[in-house]
């Protein structure tokens, strides 16, 4: 039996846990609502609510368009990676083919690798093909780094999918890919989901790509527009915390909608390796 | 299930070729070819030559390597890479740890919520982390305004712009992020953990600590070994962070190697320097995640767990078990 004062000191260090974890957050929050005026630097609370700042940030730091950078980007990474790395996952999963082992740590080896390894010739490569300054050289480095991920989740969907499933459809004649696309795909939504949620989330956030390969503001996405506007407004703390809030809540409100499958998808496939 | 091994090439899939296989992963191999595989050896290729991006590059050999164990400039963004570590990866998974046994030894109302509240950090961009936190380090920042309030005037300073707290400041924040991961990550293993075993172990006269060190610990070291895979690539990989709240500064007092090789291929226009510095940070990485890999193997044979360790030796029984 557990006393009752280890209980409550349990859920006190609990709370206290939760508190520091959510602190900054509500900081940024209140502060996104508190009134320009103020000279102070830090977090304020907001007396009343100054849905002001966010308009004001929204015009003042051209959120609209980096905004639509971000959904056009993560949506066009989200889907490539999903549609290669399931056709890719499919063949490693239900597959025997020579060097397919191989190949699939070729792609796991994406996981642990650090952007800093590929963006100076990548900067370089696509400048060369007159690409920096694009929505392609957002686009196309962050699926590749996405399909470690992609494979690597979509792999151990197809391997866990039920064989009799894919025997019945082979009975039935289908051909692989009629038993991907009309069977396994379909069933597979969860995981397919999932794997979608977290990609846009590492699409979403994605800094380094995108202040090298992009100096005009015309393809700038949300994570550099805050960066650009740190540096204009940096003592417009309201300001400044508005943009925040613009900027993570797409992000946070997806994952709490869908928490549990994305701490699992989370953790499960950035266990890399 | 029931083919047998001699025709596992051939029966795959009836009717077509077994080099299908390669058709359906073309499309996603020539992307990741062409974007990470061909660049990654570019990288090792740049790291040779002394080039600064505009003129003709001259063959460096070695050189760029000697510089990064020779040059404090070079050695120094790697020792606060590894100092980070302990804010990064030990304080996390120390703290994880510590919350986890608490809550592991009684079911915890409202789980769901302090799961997902815990895990918050994770999903905020960093630039976003990096904004709240040079909010809460400032001057007139959140601390600052604590300490002053509880009448330390006298530590409050100007946490990232002070040579000797700003590489403590900046961990600070790679603790706030990371810690609720390892919680979380512990707590779904300690779930797993079978309550005979802490009732065995009361019923022996244990006490909460020898509990932890008998039940707990030796049943999370898979995830442990998770938890610090993570974190590790996730302190060594900090640049977006470094670059918001203090560009390497004061001085090079937070300067690391992601951010180093941003700042010298684009901004001072060394980039056989930078590639050298990339392709180190790379195999730090690689060296740091199989350490761990093996200390966790090497203690235990048993539970399949993907990714807990290197995946080749899973890999391999995995395959043994589902062919035949």
């Amino acid at each position: 039996m557990t006393g009752r004062l280890e209980r409550s000191a349990t859920y006190g260090v609990l709370a206290l846990f939760a508190v520091i974890s959510l602190t900054p957050v509500v900081g940024v929050l209140s502060t996104a609502f508190g009134s320009r005026s103020s000279l102070d630097t830090g977090f304020s609370l907001p007396d009343g609510l100054n849905w002001g700042n966010f308009a004001e940030a929204w015009s003042r730091g051209h959120f609209g368009s980096y905004l639509t950078n971000s959904v056009l980007v993560a949506v066009a990474v989200v889907a490539a990676t999903t549609v290669l790395a399931v056709l890719a996952a499919y063949a490693f999963g239900v597959m025997r083919f020579p060097g397919s082992n191989l190949l699939f740590y070729l792609f796991v080896l994406g996981l642990t690798l650090p952007e800093e390894a590929l963006v100076v010739p990548l900067y370089f490569d696509l400048r060369y093909w007159q690409l920096t300054d694009s929505y392609w050289a957002l686009i196309l480095p962050q699926t590749a780094q996405s399909l470690a991920f992609g494979v690597f989740w979509m792999r151990t969907y197809f391997r866990n999918s039920s064989r009799s499933v894919i025997e019945a459809a082979r009975i039935d004649g289908a051909s692989s890919w009629t038993t991907l696309w009309r069977v396994l795909v379909p069933m597979g939504r969860p995981a397919l989901s999932t794997m979608a949620v977290i990609v846009f989330m590492w699409t979403w956030n994605e800094f380094l790509m995108a202040l090298v390969m992009v100096s005009d503001e015309a393809h700038r996405t949300v994570p550099l527009g805050l960066a650009f506007f740190q540096g204009q407004y940096s003592s417009d703390t309201a300001l400044l915390a508005a943009a925040s809030v613009l900027i993570a809540l797409p992000v946070v409100v997806v994952y709490v909608a869908l928490q549990r499958r994305f701490i699992e998808g989370m953790l499960t496939g950035a266990v890399k390796e | 299930m029931r083919r047998r091994a001699g025709d596992r090439y051939r029966r795959q899939a009836p009717g077509q070729p077994r080099a299908v296989g390669y058709l359906y992963v073309l499309p996603a191999l020539l992307l990741y070819a062409v974007f990470l595989l061909f660049p990654l050896g570019q990288t090792a290729w740049l790291s040779l030559l002394h080039w600064d991006g505009l003129t003709v590059a001259t063959w460096a050999g070695a050189d760029n390597y000697r510089a990064l164990l020779a040059d404090p400039s070079l050695r120094g963004p790697f020792l606060h890479a590894l100092a980070l570590l302990l804010f990064y990866a030990a304080l996390p998974v120390a703290l994880g740890l510590l919350l986890a046994s608490a809550l592991s030894r009684f079911r915890v109302r409202g789980m769901t919520f302090f799961r997902t509240v815990l895990f918050l950090p994770q999903v905020l961009a960093m630039v976003v982390v990096g904004v709240a936190w040079r909010s809460i380090l400032g001057t007139d920042g959140l601390l600052n305004d604590t300490l002053r309030a509880v009448g330390l005037d006298s530590l409050a300073r100007s946490w990232l712009g002070d040579q000797t707290w700003a590489l403590p400041a900046v961990g600070t924040v790679g603790t706030w992020v990371e810690t609720g991961l390892c919680v979380v990550l512990f707590l779904a293993g300690a779930q797993r953990i079978p309550r005979e075993l802490y009732e065995a172990a009361r019923v022996d006269g244990a006490g909460p600590l020898r509990e932890f060190l008998a039940v707990t610990l030796p049943a999370l070291r898979a995830e442990i070994a998770v938890a610090l895979t993570l974190t590790i690539v996730a302190g060594l990989r900090n640049f977006d962070l470094i670059y918001i709240t203090t560009s390497g500064g004061p001085g090079n007092a937070t300067s690391v190697p992601a951010y180093e090789v941003y700042h010298r291929a684009f901004e001072t226009n060394e980039v056989g320097s930078a590639a050298a510095m990339g392709i180190a940070l790379t195999v730090l990485i690689f060296a740091l995640t199989v350490t761990v890999a093996r200390l966790v193997e090497g203690g235990r044979g048993g539970r399949d767990k993907p990714g807990a360790r290197g995946g080749r030796g899973d890999e391999r029984r995995e395959r043994g078990g589902d062919d035949s």
